[in-house]
C-alpha cells in the first residue's frame, strides 16, 4: 500500500462535501469525474504488485467513471438544453450539515467492525460508507433527474472503495460491480434519447410525479 | 443441462429480434416458455452435475424455485400472442426478445450458487424488464420505467455492498475467502459476526428493495399499475420470487451462523409492516391494478414473516411462493382484459363486468378469494401453516397481528373487486367475445391454485420439506 493510498480516500472526502455545497451542474458532474479518477489511482496504490487484473480494473474505473459517463452528462446538459443550477429541495447548508454528520456516523459505525489485514486502521470503510451516504442525500434531495444520475454515481463510488479491499481476495465480485456503470450509461441515453424532456417538457423529476396516491 | 436453463431463453429471445413476422415473433415467446419447461422438467428429475467449479448448481431451493418460475412462465406466456395480437398498433420485437431474455435471467438467479453471480442475475434481470414496462410508450409508463430503473438500481447498488460486507464477513473470519455459497454455509460459523450482521441489514434493504417490502415498495404500484398486464403477472409471480430466492440464500448462512435469531427478528417486523402498509393503501383504492400492486407487497410481505417466524412456517412460507406466483397470475392476466375492454383501470368506469366480460370477471373474483387465502384455495393452506408456525413459535402477538391484518386486506380488496366485478352497470351493456387465449392461461392458474388446496402431491411436498431444511440449516 503506497503513501498515496490515505490522501486519496481524504480526497475522495473532500470531493464529496464539494458535490453537497455546489449550486452548479457542471460542477457536480466534474466533481464525480474527479472522484472516478481518485478510484483509478487508488485501486493501483492499493497493491503491493501491479497485476493485470489490477490494472485493467483501474483503467476501467477512470475510463468509464472519469470520461466516458461525465462526456455523456455534458452530451445530455447540452442536447436536452439543462438549466445549469442544480436546483435541491433542501438548502445546500442543510445537505452539507447532512453530509457532514453522516460522515461522522460512517466513522463511529466503521470502529464497529474489525478490520483484518493491510487496510487496519485505515481509512477504507469510512470513506465507502460516507461516500455511499453522500450519494443517497444527492439522489433523495436534488429534483432534476440528471442530477440523480450523479447521486447514483457518486453511490456507485462508494461501494468501489469497498471493493478495492476485496481486490485481491475476489476481484470477481468487483468486476461484476462494473456492471453497475451499465446502469448510469442507461439513464444518461434515456435522457439523452430526449424521451423525458419531450414528454415532460424539462428534465425534473418533480415533473415524473404523475404516478401517486 | 443447467447453463441451457439460461441460455436456451435468450438465444429464443435473439431468434426473437430477427424474426420479421410479428404473428411467429408472438408464438416464440411461448414455444421458448415450452421448451425452457421440458428443459426444467429434464434437471429437476435427472439432477445435472454442477458447473463452472460449482458456480452453477442445483440445490434444494433452486430444484423448488425453477419449476415455479419455468412454470409460472408457461402460463403466461401462453396469454401473449392474443394479448399482442389484441394491440396490433404497438411494436413487438424488443417486447418479445426481452420477456424471453428475463426468463433465462431469472433462472440463472435460482441455478447460480454464487455470491456475484446471483448478483449478475438480478441486475440482468432488472434490465431486462425496464423495456417492457415502457411498452406503452406513454408518459406514465415512462414515470414508471424511470422510478423502476431507478429505485432498483439503488436496491441492486445496495445488494452489491451487502454482498461486499458479506465477502468481508469471510475476509475478516480469517478463512479462504470464497463467495460460494456452499463455502459461505459451511464456513458460516467462522464468519466475522459484526460484519455478518452488517451485510444482513444491507442485503435486507438491497434485495428488499428488489422484492418491494415496506418502506421500500414505493415503485411497485406505479411499476405494476403501468405495465403490460403479462409483464406485470411475471414481475409478480417471477422477479419477485428471484428477489426471495436471493433473500432466502442470506438467511441460511445466517441460520448456519448460528445467528438466524438476528435475522429473523428483522424478518417479521419487515413482513408484519409490509402487510401493515399494504392494508392501508388497499382500503377505498380506486385503481384495481394498482391494488394488485399493493396485494403483492402484502404477499412479499407474507412470505417474509413466515421465513422470519421460521419452522413450519418456512415451509409455508415455500408453498406460499408457489401459490402467489400462479394466484398472480389469474388477477393480472384477468385484469389485463377488463383493462382492455373497459380502456380504464379506476374502479369508476369499471364496474358490473360480469354482465360483459363473464369469464374473465368470474375469474377475477375467484382470483380475489384465492389470493386473500379463502378456502380451498392453496394459499389458504400455506397461510394456515404459517400462523401455525407462528403459535408454534410463541409469537403470539405476530400471529394475531398477521391475521388482523389479513382481515383487512380481506375487506379492502373486497370492495374494490365486488364492485368491479357486481357493481352498478349500463342498462344497454352487451355480452363481449372474449378469445379463448386470454381466459385460458387464468383459468390455468387457478385450476393449479385449487389443486393446491385440496392435494400437495407427495413429491412437491418433499421438494418443500427439501428446501425448508435447507433453509433452516442450522450450524
Amino acid at each position: 500500500m503506497s503513501s498515496l493510498f490515505e490522501p486519496l480516500l481524504v480526497t475522495v472526502l473532500l470531493v464529496n462535501m464539494f458535490v453537497l455545497g455546489a449550486s452548479r451542474l457542471r460542477s457536480v458532474i466534474g466533481a464525480s469525474a474527479v472522484q472516478g479518477v481518485c478510484l483509478g489511482i487508488l485501486a493501483v496504490t492499493a497493491h503491493g504488485e501491479l497485476s493485470f487484473e489490477v490494472i485493467g480494473i483501474a483503467l476501467a474505473a477512470v475510463a468509464i467513471k472519469a470520461v466516458v459517463i461525465p462526456r455523456l452528462l455534458y452530451k445530455a446538459m447540452r442536447d436536452v438544453a439543462i438549466v445549469r443550477d442544480v436546483e435541491p429541495l433542501i438548502g445546500l447548508i442543510p445537505s452539507l450539515v447532512i453530509g457532514a454528520l453522516g460522515t461522522v456516523f460512517a466513522v463511529v459505525f466503521s470502529g464497529t467492525l474489525p478490520f483484518a489485514g493491510v487496510h487496519e486502521g485505515s481509512l477504507v470503510l469510512p470513506s465507502s460508507f460516507a461516500t455511499v451516504l453522500t450519494g443517497c442525500i444527492v439522489l433523495t434531495t436534488r429534483r432534476k433527474a440528471i442530477t440523480q444520475v450523479v447521486g447514483y454515481l457518486i453511490l456507485e463510488n462508494g461501494i468501489f472503495i469497498l471493493g478495492l479491499s476485496l481486490l485481491d481476495a475476489m476481484p470477481f465480485l468487483v468486476e461484476a460491480g462494473v456492471l453497475l456503470d451499465l446502469v448510469v450509461g442507461i439513464f444518461v441515453m434515456a435522457i439523452i434519447l430526449n424521451h423525458v424532456s419531450r414528454e415532460f417538457a424539462s428534465t425534473d423529476a418533480a415533473e415524473l410525479a404523475e404516478l401517486k396516491e | 443441462m443447467l447453463l441451457a436453463l439460461v441460455l436456451l431463453p435468450i438465444a429464443m429471445g435473439a431468434v426473437a429480434l430477427v424474426v420479421p413476422s410479428a404473428r411467429v415473433r408472438a408464438w416464440l415467446v411461448p414455444i421458448g416458455a415450452v421448451l425452457h419447461a421440458a428443459l426444467t422438467v429434464a434437471v429437476v428429475i435427472w439432477p445435472p452435475p454442477p458447473m463452472f467449479d460449482r458456480w452453477l448448481a442445483l440445490g434444494p431451493l433452486g430444484r423448488l424455485i425453477v419449476p415455479i418460475l419455468s412454470g409460472q412462465f408457461l402460463v403466461c406466456a401462453f396469454y401473449v400472442p392474443a394479448y399482442l395480437a389484441a394491440r396490433p398498433e404497438r411494436p413487438t420485437r424488443v417486447f418479445c426478445a426481452c420477456l424471453l431474455a428475463l426468463s433465462g435471467t431469472m433462472s440463472l438467479v435460482a441455478v447460480s450458487h454464487h455470491l456475484g453471480l446471483m448478483w449478475v442475475g438480478i441486475e440482468t434481470s432488472t434490465l431486462a424488464s425496464a423495456p417492457l414496462i415502457y411498452f406503452y410508450r406513454t408518459p406514465r409508463s415512462l414515470e414508471a420505467v424511470w422510478k423502476y430503473l431507478l429505485i432498483g438500481s439503488v436496491g441492486i447498488a445496495f445488494a452489491l455492498y451487502g454482498s461486499f460486507f458479506l465477502a468481508s464477513s469471510a475476509l475478516h473470519g480469517g478463512h479462504e475467502s470464497s463467495l460460494l455459497f456452499e463455502d459461505l454455509v459451511r464456513n458460516a460459523p467462522h464468519l466475522s459476526k459484526p460484519w455478518l450482521h452488517a451485510a444482513f441489514v444491507i442485503l435486507l434493504v438491497g434485495y428488499g428493495t428488489k422484492i418491494g417490502l415496506a418502506p421500500m415498495h414505493t415503485w411497485k404500484p406505479d411499476v405494476y399499475g403501468e405495465a403490460p398486464a403479462v409483464v406485470g403477472a411475471v414481475l409478480a409471480g417471477g422477479v419477485a420470487t428471484c428477489a426471495l430466492t436471493a433473500l432466502m440464500r442470506f438467511v441460511q448462512i445466517c441460520n448456519a451462523a448460528g445467528d438466524g435469531e438476528f435475522a429473523r427478528s428483522l424478518l417479521i417486523v419487515f413482513g408484519l409492516l409490509s402487510i401493515g402498509v399494504a392494508a392501508a393503501f388497499m382500503i377505498r383504492q380506486r385503481d384495481y391494478k394498482r391494488m394488485l400492486a399493493y396485494s403483492s407487497v402484502e404477499h412479499m410481505g407474507i412470505i417474509v414473516f413466515g421465513l422470519g417466524v421460521g419452522g413450519l412456517a418456512t415451509y409455508g412460507a415455500l408453498l406460499h411462493i408457489l401459490n402467489n406466483s400462479f394466484g398472480k397470475g389469474v388477477l393480472f392476466m384477468t385484469t389485463g382484459n377488463l383493462h382492455r375492454g373497459y380502456g380504464s383501470r379506476l374502479t369508476a368506469d369499471v364496474s358490473g363486468a360480469l354482465h360483459r366480460f363473464p369469464a374473465s370477471a368470474a375469474l377475477f373474483l375467484a382470483g380475489f378469494f384465492a389470493i386473500t387465502g379463502s378456502p380451498p384455495f392453496g394459499l389458504f393452506l400455506s397461510e394456515l401453516a404459517i400462523v401455525r408456525g407462528a403459535f408454534a413459535a410463541g409469537n403470539y402477538v405476530g400471529a394475531v397481528l398477521f391475521l388482523a391484518l389479513l382481515a383487512t386486506v380481506f375487506i379492502g380488496m373486497g370492495a374494490v373487486v365486488i364492485r368491479v366485478v357486481q357493481g352498478p352497470r349500463a342498462a344497454d351493456v352487451k355480452r363481449e367475445r372474449e378469445p379463448l387465449l386470454t381466459i385460458l392461461p387464468a383459468a390455468c392458474c387457478l385450476a393449479l391454485v385449487l389443486v393446491l388446496g385440496i392435494y400437495v402431491p407427495p413429491w412437491l411436498d418433499a421438494l418443500l420439506r427439501d428446501a425448508a431444511a435447507f433453509v433452516e440449516m442450522q450450524p
